[in-house]
Parts: structure tokens; C-alpha cells; sequence
């Protein structure tokens, strides 16, 4: 986390995606207060966290839809943070966005084509996309708009990958979709980590976010409340960390970070899910 | 037979107005600008033209080849400057810019080229006709713009569904966020979708410029006018419809003209009122259901 570390990180076993300090402001509200986040290439991490935590507007500032008030983004080592969203994708960062925002007047071709628009080289083709998702080649000319909510999302997900990411932003994957299709599609993530993708993915479905990352991030009103990989913490600690609850258990919001404080917190139920 | 004239020289007209109309159509679909400069727009390609030909003694009917590809690069630039602008400031900005560029033009115009009209001298194409029967007489020149019309929307139409900067506009139309996360520098696009805009209202410019008089202020008298109209009756935002609009209201306008030479712009009028009315969404377009 230190500036020598990332300097020296480029292509060397550096941070892929280093977060220092970030602080965004949407109009008077700060959404984000001084958030740092670590992530080594190939990893899959998870950002869980309440509604309105602020989990949406750090991977849409990390994809550079949002201007940072302070802070930086740095992607192998460079700084990325004053780049426009289109040249982030050309530098290898693609989010695959909440509601999945496909063109829904475009076919699904189409659309994976307009995700080819970097021109950045690497595996991911249209053809190695429908291998990924073996009924897509056969409806390529349908449009989006007639997909059912878990073919769009494999669209979403097919179009970020045309753009070959190294580190693909993934929001809300399982938004209204029903629960064997969100075990379908979280079931790709090995896949994707195979072929070298690094992964930051935000999700409200806690259980499901601790079972495919490696490392989890928790938000609380803007600041990082927990870190850590799954199997190292206990249900108590991210329960206190999702929902604020301070180390005496009275179930006051607290402004101060509360990672150390786990094991004393209340924490009856595992795998809280909002 | 005296109607079935007045159909067809309404449905002649209409290519002219659908001209017009393409690009007020296709900035609004993309972009979401709505352009009250349109209209004044299309005289300045018309002054424009009466420059080229005076300089490099090109026949007025070949004007448009350098004439097209200026209009298109101003367009180009103009989106990239003052529109864009306008744009990153709201929506509703872009209303004012226009407007202020239609007062900037008009005046311009008339300091320039005082507020004579003027008109392009194709010589005796402007007359020659051919007939069907007794009654009904068509002039080559409304036939060429009619066709010129339907050509360059088949054109349009073709380079939206199959090239690719088409399909960026498309996206960009659709959800330009999406489009930018998606690696579209959506500002380069709306410049693309900026200098078709620009070059078919030159087109429709030289047209109108061919057909008729112009003078510096009538672009927003009557020009825009009927863009608007065009657009509203086909509906909005789709190619198909600006030609169908356009026609339709050609054809009001002649009906309404042999009823009596004044109620001409009445019956176009009257309309663009009832569809407003009876079909908001325009004749060509479904009802929105999402």
C-alpha cells in the first residue's frame, strides 16, 4: 500500500488495482471517505455492504463515471484516476454496470460488438464468448430487449468482456434475478479468474459474495469497515461491519471503524443477508 | 382529377420537406438536441452554394458536392464545440444555443446578403415537365428531389443498421453511459451523428434554394416549420416516419391549396394538430410501452 510498493509494482507481482484515499461527492453528499483498496492480479474480491453504503459509486469511479474529490485510482501502477471512462476501458477496466444497461434496440451481436470498441488485444473474442454462454450464438440476432433478465446479464457480462479487462467491475450480478439463474451466472467467475481476469464485485446477497471471493471488503456510509478473506472472519465481525452495530451491542450506528472489535460483537445469525 | 394532381404534387413536395426534416430527426434521436437553428441552417447552405458557384463557376447543380462535404465538417466541428458545450450544461442549454444561433444567422445573413431573396439558377431544369395524361403535369426537378430524398434516407438507414460507426450511434442513442463504458467516446459519435445532420439539411438547403426564393429569415418562417411538422406527424426519431410525415404534409398543404391558395399552410397546420392530438407518438411509431 505504500507509493514505493505500487511504483516498483508494475507487472511484478504489484497490486493490479491499488485504491488510495478515495473520497467522492455526489453534489453536497460524500459518498466515499478515504477508501484504500488492494487487489493482486487474478484475484476476486467482493464489496458487501447495505444500500447506499456507497458500493455502486466506488466500482463507477473505479470505471471513471464518477470524478474522484480526492484520492487515486491506479491500474498496474499508473494512475488512471483523471482518465475518461472510454479510455479506461482501452487501459483494461470494464464494469459490467447495475440493471446490466444493455442497448436494447441492438441485437445481441451487436452489442458484443460494440464491446470489441477498445480494440484491446487479448483471449476474448465473439466467438470464445459464445463457447462461454453455448445458447448466445444461436439468438446473436435477437434483440436485447426481448432477452429474459439473466440472458441480458450474460450479455452485460459477454459485452465487458469483448473489451478484454484486466479487471472487470462487476455490480449487482444477481439484481432480480431468480436464484438458480444467479448460481448459473456466479458459477462462471472460476472461469473468468482461469483466464486471467481479475474480479471486484459488489453484491447484496452476502453468502453468495463470501462463497466465490477471496478477499472481502465491507462498506459501511462510505468507509472500508472490514478486510479480509472470508475464512478468516467470523459472522459476528461482518455482521457489526455491514451493519454498524458497535462493540457493546447496543445496536448504535458507529462512525468509527469496528474491524478488532468483532469477536465481542452481537452476532447471532451467520451469513447476514440485507 | 384536379385532386389526384394536388396528391401527387403534394407527395413531390414532401421529399423536400422529409429533407428536411432527416436531420432535425436524427439530431433529436441521438443527441436529444433540438435544433431551432435547422431551418436557418439550411438557407446558409443555400448562400453558401450562390459563394461556391460565383467562385468556381460550377453549375448550380453540382454545388452540392463541395457544398455537403463543408456543412458536414462545420457540423463536425460545431458539436464538438459550441453544442457540446451546451450539452454538458443540460439539455435544455442546447435550446437556448440554437436559438441564439438562429438569431446570430438571420442577422448575419442580412448583413451580409441583405434581405433579398435569391435564389439558385439552374436554368431551364427548373422548368422542364413531363405529363400524364392532361391534367397532370410533373417537373423533373420536384421528381429528382423526391427521389433524392428516398435516396438518402434508404442511404441513412443503411449506414445506421450495418457499419460500425453506425452502430455506435445506435448504442449511443440507446444508453450512452453504457456506450461509454463500452469504450465509445460518445462525444466523437454525437460529431458523426452532427455532420450527417448538417450535411443533409445542406442537401435539403440546395434543394429548397433550386425550387424556390430564399431569403435570409426564411428558414425559421417556414423551414423549420415544416421540420418540425414532418417529424411530429411521422414520428419522432424514426427515418421512415420523417418521409411519411413529410409527405403527408405535403400533401395537407396541396389539398388545402385547392381549396383556396391561402389555406395551403392552414391545412398543413391543421394537420400536424390532429395528429398531435389523436397520435402523439407519430404515425410510423408504437405507442412507447416501458
Amino acid at each position: 500500500m505504500t507509493a514505493a510498493n505500487s511504483a516498483a509494482g508494475a507487472s511484478q507481482g504489484g497490486p493490479l488495482l491499488e485504491v488510495r484515499d478515495l473520497s467522492v461527492h455526489h453534489g453536497q453528499l460524500q459518498a466515499l471517505h478515504g477508501v484504500n483498496l488492494s487487489m493482486p492480479a487474478g484475484a476476486t474480491h467482493a464489496m458487501i455492504g447495505a444500500n447506499g453504503a456507497g458500493k455502486s459509486t466506488l466500482l463507477r469511479t473505479i470505471a471513471g463515471l464518477h470524478k474522484p474529490t480526492s484520492g487515486a485510482i491506479l491500474l498496474d501502477g499508473q494512475d488512471v484516476s483523471r482518465l475518461r471512462p472510454e479510455r479506461r476501458v482501452l487501459a483494461g477496466v470494464a464494469l459490467v454496470p447495475e440493471g446490466r444497461r444493455l442497448f436494447p434496440s441492438l441485437t445481441v451481436q451487436e452489442n458484443l460488438l460494440v464491446g470489441t470498441t477498445s480494440r484491446r488485444p487479448g483471449p476474448w473474442n465473439l466467438d470464445r464468448i459464445y463457447d462461454l454462454f453455448s445458447w448466445m450464438a444461436d439468438r446473436r440476432g435477437q434483440r436485447a430487449a426481448q432477452l429474459s433478465g439473466g440472458e441480458q446479464q450474460a450479455v452485460a457480462i459477454g459485452r465487458a468482456l469483448a473489451a478484454n479487462p484486466r479487471l472487470l467491475l462487476l455490480d449487482e450480478l444477481s439484481l432480480g434475478l431468480a436464484p438458480v439463474v444467479v448460481r448459473r451466472i456466479y458459477g462462471l467467475l472460476p472461469q473468468l479468474a482461469e483466464a486471467g481476469v481479475t474480479v471486484l464485485l459488489v453484491e447484496q446477497d452476502v453468502s453468495q459474495a463470501l462463497a466465490v471471493a477471496s478477499h472481502v471488503h465491507c462498506l459501511l456510509e462510505g468507509r472500508i469497515t472490514l478486510d479480509g478473506a472470508p475464512a478468516e472472519l467470523t459472522p459476528g465481525q461482518i455482521e457489526s461491519a455491514y451493519f454498524g452495530i458497535g462493540a457493546n451491542g447496543k445496536g448504535l450506528r458507529s462512525e468509527q471503524p469496528i474491524l478488532g472489535t468483532g469477536p465481542q460483537a452481537a452476532g447471532e445469525a451467520p451469513g447476514a443477508r440485507a | 382529377m384536379i385532386w389526384v394532381n394536388a396528391i401527387i404534387q403534394g407527395i413531390m413536395v414532401g421529399g423536400l420537406y422529409a429533407l428536411f426534416a432527416c436531420g432535425l430527426s436524427l439530431l433529436f434521436g441521438v443527441m436529444k438536441v433540438i435544433n431551432l437553428a435547422h431551418g436557418d441552417l439550411a438557407v446558409v447552405a443555400a448562400y453558401l452554394a450562390l459563394g461556391v458557384i460565383a467562385i468556381t463557376h460550377v453549375p448550380a447543380v453540382w454545388s452540392f458536392v463541395l457544398v455537403v462535404p463543408i456543412f458536414a465538417a462545420i457540423g463536425y466541428a460545431l458539436q464538438r464545440t459550441l453544442l457540446q458545450a451546451a450539452l454538458n450544461r443540460g439539455v435544455l442549454t442546447t435550446l437556448l444555443v440554437t436559438f441564439g444561433l438562429s438569431v446570430v444567422i438571420e442577422n448575419g445573413l442580412q448583413q451580409f446578403f441583405t434581405a433579398n431573396s435569391h435564389s439558385l439558377n439552374i436554368g431551364s431544369l427548373v422548368s422542364d415537365s413531363f405529363s400524364i395524361g392532361s391534367q397532370i403535369t410533373i417537373a423533373f426537378l420536384d421528381l429528382t428531389i423526391l427521389v433524392l430524398a428516398v435516396v438518402v434516407l434508404l442511404g441513412l438507414q443503411y449506414f445506421l443498421s450495418v457499419s460500425k460507426n453506425g452502430r455506435r450511434i445506435r448504442a449511443v442513442a440507446d444508453d450512452r453511459e453504457a456506450a461509454q463504458l463500452s469504450g465509445i467516446d460518445y462525444r466523437h459519435v454525437f460529431g458523426i451523428a452532427a455532420a450527417i445532420a448538417f450535411g443533409t439539411v445542406a442537401l435539403a438547403g440546395l434543394a429548397f434554394g433550386m425550387y424556390t426564393q430564399f431569403d435570409p429569415t426564411i428558414g425559421t418562417d417556414q423551414l423549420l416549420l415544416y421540420a418540425f411538422e414532418a417529424v411530429v406527424i411521422g414520428g419522432l426519431g424514426s427515418l421512415w416516419g420523417t418521409l411519411v410525415g413529410g409527405i403527408l404534409l405535403g400533401v395537407a398543404q396541396q389539398i388545402g391549396a385547392q381549396y383556396h391558395a391561402a389555406d395551403q399552410i392552414l391545412a398543413g397546420q391543421l394537420l400536424f394538430l390532429i395528429i398531435l392530438v389523436l397520435r402523439p407518438q407519430g404515425i410510423t411509431r408504437r405507442r412507447e410501452t416501458a
